[in-house]
């Protein structure tokens, strides 16, 4: 009787480690910008896709040339 | 590391809405959803002003608290980004953003709201980049083409800055200098909590 009871105690604790995770577990990881999409007829020259160097300095001369109007007419 | 920012100019901006049309037409973005709009103050009053609102990627993002299923997330570029396949369409973010970023489309009588749609800074979202699931959930992803956002770069007057904080804080305070005037840079001290350096004392942000 006590090892009935033994073994039913133990399945019926040892139940919960079956249980599998319910949580939604968020957002999937993404790819970072610099690694580029792989189309390049799309991507903008003076570049290299997966230099995060070569990357942020095409960024910021872009914004320089295309944003910064004080550079260009003054 | 760049850290992505956008700066609107409310002394250039002349309400063209060059730049709505250019996020509709990039991302192809669906009717009744508008990830950018012009927003003009004391309309048809001389003096009026006009600036352009999306989704400002805050550094402390109250969307990103909000969420009950942690759908979003911020890239190492400053970037808010969302996850559709997350995203359970309950409005806590739309009601949480200061900007009215977060928009769901109309997708039944009753509202039903369907999967929250955002400015994503041109960096699409957490499918492959340039691929075409990520093109039909959330649009071109121009940051990984060595691209800004098409809005900025549509924008006729250069009212709208995008890039790198350090440059577009450097371009409109340049400017501010130049023309003596109009250093009130709409939204900054929400969305990023600190002021420019061309922000004087006493002007609303």
């Amino acid at each position: 009787m006590k090892a009935l009871f033994l073994v039913l105690s133990a399945a019926f604790l040892l139940a919960a480690c079956g249980e599998k995770p319910q949580g939604l577990g968020g957002a999937k990881h993404d790819a970072a910008p610099h690694a580029g999409t792989g189309v390049g007829a799309f991507t903008a020259p003076d570049w290299k896709p997966g230099d995060k160097t070569s990357w942020e300095q095409k960024l910021k001369t872009r914004a320089q040339y295309g944003q910064n109007d004080y550079s260009r007419a003054n | 590391m760049a850290r992505m920012k956008f700066v609107c100019d409310a002394e250039r901006c002349i309400e063209c809405n060059g730049c709505v049309t250019a996020c509709k037409n990039e991302h192809e973005v669906p009717w009744g959803v508008n990830r950018r709009r012009v927003v003009t103050l004391n309309d048809g009053v001389p003096g009026e002003k006009s600036i352009s609102v999306a989704c400002m990627h805050c550094s402390d993002a109250p969307c990103m608290a909000v969420c009950p299923v942690n759908c979003f997330y911020r890239t190492d570029e400053g970037v808010v980004l969302h996850d559709k396949d997350v995203c359970i369409g309950c409005g806590y973010c739309s009601y949480a953003c200061p900007f009215g970023a977060p928009q769901f489309p109309s997708a039944g009588t009753f509202g039903v709201r369907g999967k929250m749609d955002k400015c994503t800074f041109c960096a699409g979202g957490p499918e492959a980049n340039g691929s075409q699931a990520e093109f039909e959930k959330y649009g071109r992803n121009r940051l990984a083409e060595g691209k800004l956002p098409a809005c900025a770069e549509m924008c006729s007057t250069k009212a709208l800055l995008a890039g790198d904080g350090d440059v577009v804080a450097d371009i409109f305070r340049n400017r501010v200098l130049k023309r003596g005037k109009g250093a009130e840079v709409w939204g900054w001290g929400t969305a990023y909590g600190t002021k420019p350096a061309a922000q004087g004392e006493g002007v609303k942000s």
